[in-house]
């Protein structure tokens, strides 16, 4: 009746897991409890889990991405103090078999569950008011996707308090991973909960491929758009052609674990390279699916904190493509040990070495951006400056173990790691947390607090430093990775470094939390009455903040890279409209929710072996799926009148900020600057 | 006010998402979900092209296919992409009782393929050649089984439309999401033109 599912899968006898169990469980009641105190379960479901407005898909992705980010970190600060203890004669804290599990989670959480969710909630939020869209083309798929990823990351949360999770590190290796070595449900939650958010993302890629291509305002012909809309479309497209890889790897993977098949196994015919060459067909496209989004922030953030336009645009456009298109070719370098020959593995090095000339061509237009410019301080514009040199040392390691006998000695240490985090930390997160700044206001009519931002930046720059350069040095020692226990004690000082690193981003988030709660407090003072905090130079910018949920009563008219700032020198910005229109926009719907709590289900129960109940979620799902295609009435229309009447609330606002505001002084302003 | 929003070259938006824009955007998006699709497939055909020699010792393809057999399966499901255009030409017609012969009819001949394809699977595990027997049984039965699955789910959906066109009619909704149903029909038969070729032939060869 219940599979495999027993009361022992709960981990007593492990304190440590059940005190994190614990503190999980007493968060999410004192969540309900607040939401049940407060009456909101009815907001809660109307207004957000039902929403197929993109605004809020994209808060609640950013919430799911932050909550991970917390999880994944706590993964990483107890292996860093495992790692400052466990030299010589003292085994340190953590067992072998709960060790293996953390760097597995870790891994996995902060690539698919952290920086997936807080990449394409950053689409979300922006993308379509940046094209000058009232929403992305399809909100109901919009909100599958959400609730998609949601589940897979509601799985790994859960496998912390029932069963365990994979040991077998986050790109489970057969074949280790295979049934033989890893009999336990580890690598069935690893393998479900990639399965389930790995085709939200596919159909993400989907909706923001088609939003870009077919949903811009007029005027706004490709190289018009802004850089972080193209990062968006090139995303898509990796998001697209590379995420079936995963499908179909994971899907593999299962059918050896449930069918007894012999694809990755030892015997019979199975061929364990063939995983690795499928995994990472995904896995390399994947590291520029989050990283490019961050280029596309560290670019608008560079352009307007130096008030300055964007130098280099096409050289950015024409870097972000080439890297789109590379991508797809230098998947080898993850395994130059494997043994596919000297000729192949040469071939893949230079592949590897080529992308750092497009990425090159990037860093030299955002400093000469900066060059010259009127630069501000701001937050945003700190990650930024964090990012560019520590993005160019993570980039030189990365040429080097891009030449194949140099990987040869580095592969498997903590050399590898070192690059890998100094590539992902700076040049992902920074720019997440760039993004998360920069846009907050847009999101919520009020900024983050400069001061505890700077704080933040200040501990996570130098915490960082202090966490991942030592690892270069121990990769050189050689040290490898994944090390539970070690018995040379040359290794141990620079591990408590690292670990005094891991301490300082911890004070960093701590100083995020801080932020976040300030501002709250103080979001009378911190208000943004104008929709432009930032003196901003894109269309974002051009609604109110937050923005009606139409985006734009009348679609604006693009003419040029800086579509807004070249509405605010003509005059055009602020302006009320001579006529409104009735505006359609799609209607909330659950359907999405449902489906997402059917994917959890039906994961849950394929983890665990329970049939019957897989087969009904299964059902249950498409059933959803097919009731919903029968609904054609899937808009609502908000009347020209009541667009009127909030256009009019905001240019009052407007005018009692002192904005340029009547169409007279406008109209004169322009007729100044012609 | 007038003057100053024409020089700013405002333009009056039109309805969000009118009827036909919102057909085109599906129409779009649909063909690339077809194209991650493919891709999902040319991974299987790649795994199956390096493990079609991975017996393990156990039955090979010259042993276990039959030719006759697989172009029975061929026939009955090009047979079925005739009938799904005459449904699409009738329902272009709005005849929807005519659209409707012809979706059963393609629905007997998925039944039929997916029949064959059952009793092919039936009978090599029954002669002791199930997936779990070699790599190369694994790689035959995922790639072939995945499009098995994408015949019975397209089967689904072909049932949907039939009661779709019943209970709304001939619709400009209902009619687009046909044509998207057909464009996936269509492309499962390219994919089987591919599982012959790179499967069957050469396995029997």
């Amino acid at each position: 009746m219940l599979g495999k599912l027993t009361l022992e899968a709960i981990p007593y006898h492990n304190p440590i897991v059940m005190s994190a169990v614990v503190f999980m469980t007493l968060v999410t009641l004192a969540v309900v409890g607040a939401v049940t105190r407060y009456h909101k379960w009815r907001v809660l479901w109307r207004e957000w889990l039902t929403s197929v407005d993109h605004k809020k898909i994209g808060v609640m992705y950013i919430v799911i991405a932050m909550i991970m980010l917390l999880r994944g970190f706590v993964d990483a600060a107890m292996m860093r103090a495992q790692q400052a203890m466990a030299a010589g004669a003292d085994q340190g804290y953590l067992p072998p078999h709960h060790f293996d599990q953390i760097f597995s989670a870790h891994g996995t959480i902060m690539i698919v569950f952290m920086a997936m969710p807080f990449l394409t909630g950053l689409f979300n939020i922006v993308v379509p008011q940046q094209i000058g869209a009232r929403d992305v083309a399809f909100p109901f798929l919009n909100s599958v996707s959400l609730w998609l990823t949601a589940a897979g990351a509601m799985l790994v949360l859960l496998s912390l308090a029932i069963g365990e999770f994979s040991t077998a590190g986050w790109s489970g290796y057969p074949p280790y991973s295979e049934l033989t070595y890893s009999p336990s449900v580890g690598v069935d939650y690893w393998i479900w909960a990639l399965q389930i958010s790995g085709i939200g993302s596919t159909l993400t890629g989907i909706n923001f491929l088609v939003t870009i291509l077919k949903n811009r305002a007029p005027g706004m012909t490709l190289m018009r758009m802004p850089l972080f809309t193209w990062t968006a479309l090139c995303t898509s497209v990796l998001m697209v052609l590379a995420f079936p890889a995963l499908t179909v790897v994971t899907g593999m993977l299962a059918l050896d674990r449930y069918l007894g098949m012999h694809f990755f196994t030892n015997g019979a015919g199975g061929n364990m390279m063939n995983y690795v060459n499928l995994f990472w067909i995904w896995g390399h496209p994947e590291v520029y699916i989050v990283i490019l989004p961050a280029f596309g922030v560290f670019s608008e953030v560079v352009a307007t904190f130096s008030s300055k336009r964007l130098f280099g645009y096409r050289s950015l456009v024409w870097a972000t493509l080439a890297i789109a298109l590379l991508s797809f070719t230098v998947w080898l370098h993850h395994f130059f040990t494997m043994g596919a020959g000297a000729n192949v593995n040469a071939a893949f090095g230079i592949a590897t070495m080529l992308i750092a000339i497009p990425t090159g061509v990037k860093l030299f237009d955002w400093l000469l951006t900066l060059y010259r410019g009127r630069i501000r301080f701001a937050t945003p514009m700190l990650w930024t400056l964090g990012f560019i040199p520590s993005f160019a040392v993570g980039g030189v390691t990365g040429v080097m173990l891009a030449v194949p006998p140099v990987d040869f000695m580095m592969h498997n240490s903590e050399f590898l790691v070192a690059h890998f985090h100094n590539m992902l930390i700076p040049g992902a997160l920074f720019g997440y947390l760039a993004g998360y700044m920069y846009w907050f206001p847009k999101a919520f009519g009020f900024r983050l607090n400069e001061k505890w931002g700077r704080r933040a930046f200040w501990s996570w720059l130098v915490g960082f430093q202090l966490a991942f350069l030592p690892l270069y040095a121990l990769g050189l020692m050689g040290m490898p990775r994944r090390m539970e226990h070690y018995g040379n004690p040359e290794w141990q000082p620079y591990l408590v470094v690292a670990a005094l690193g891991a301490v300082l981003i911890f004070v960093g988030i701590g100083f995020l939390v801080t932020q976040l709660v300030v501002s709250i407090r103080e979001r009378r003072e911190l208000a943004d009455l104008t929709g432009d905090p930032w003196d901003g130079r894109t269309l974002e910018w051009a609604t109110g903040s937050p923005p009606p949920v139409y985006n734009f009563a009348v679609l604006p008219h693009v003419r040029d890279i800086d579509a807004f700032l070249d509405m605010k020198r003509r005059g055009a910005a602020f302006v009320l409209p001579v006529q409104y229109s009735d505006v359609r926009l799609p209607r909330n719907t659950g359907a999405g929710f449902v489906i997402g709590g059917f994917a959890f289900v039906l994961g849950f129960a394929l983890i665990w072996h329970i049939w019957w109940l897989a087969v009904a979620a299964a059902l249950g799902a498409v059933t959803m799926l097919i009731i919903r295609s029968f609904v054609d009435d899937t808009e609502y229309v908000l009347p020209a009148a009541e667009v009127e009447r909030r256009e009019r609330e905001r240019h009052d606002q407007l005018r009692r900020m002192g904005r340029r505001d009547s169409g007279g002084r406008g109209a004169s302003e322009l007729a100044l600057q012609v | 006010m007038m003057s100053s929003s024409t020089l700013l070259g405002a333009e009056l938006a039109a309805p969000a998402l009118a009827s036909a824009e919102s057909r085109e955007l599906r129409s779009l998006g649909f063909w690339i979900y077809l194209m991650s699709d493919a891709i999902v497939f040319s991974l299987l055909f790649a795994t199956y092209a390096t493990m079609s020699r991975n017996y393990a010792g156990g039955a090979t393809g010259k042993e276990l296919f039959d030719l006759s057999h697989t172009l029975g399966e061929t026939a009955l499901l090009l047979a079925s992409s005739l009938t799904c255009g005459f449904a699409l030409l009738a329902t272009q017609r709005r005849r929807t009782t005519s659209a409707v012969s012809w979706l059963i009819v393609t629905l007997l001949f998925g039944l039929g393929f997916v029949g064959m394809e059952v009793t092919e699977f039936q009978g090599m595990i029954q002669q002791g050649a199930g997936p779990d027997c070699s790599g190369f049984l694994s790689a035959f039965f995922t790639l072939v089984g995945t499009h098995g699955m994408h015949v019975s789910l397209g089967m689904v959906w072909l049932l949907v439309m039939v009661v779709q066109l019943v209970a709304i009619g001939p619709t400009t909704m209902v009619q687009s999401r046909l044509q998207r149903w057909s464009a996936f029909w269509h492309f499962l038969d390219i994919v089987w033109i591919g599982i012959f070729s790179v499967v069957y032939l050469p396995g029997v060869l």
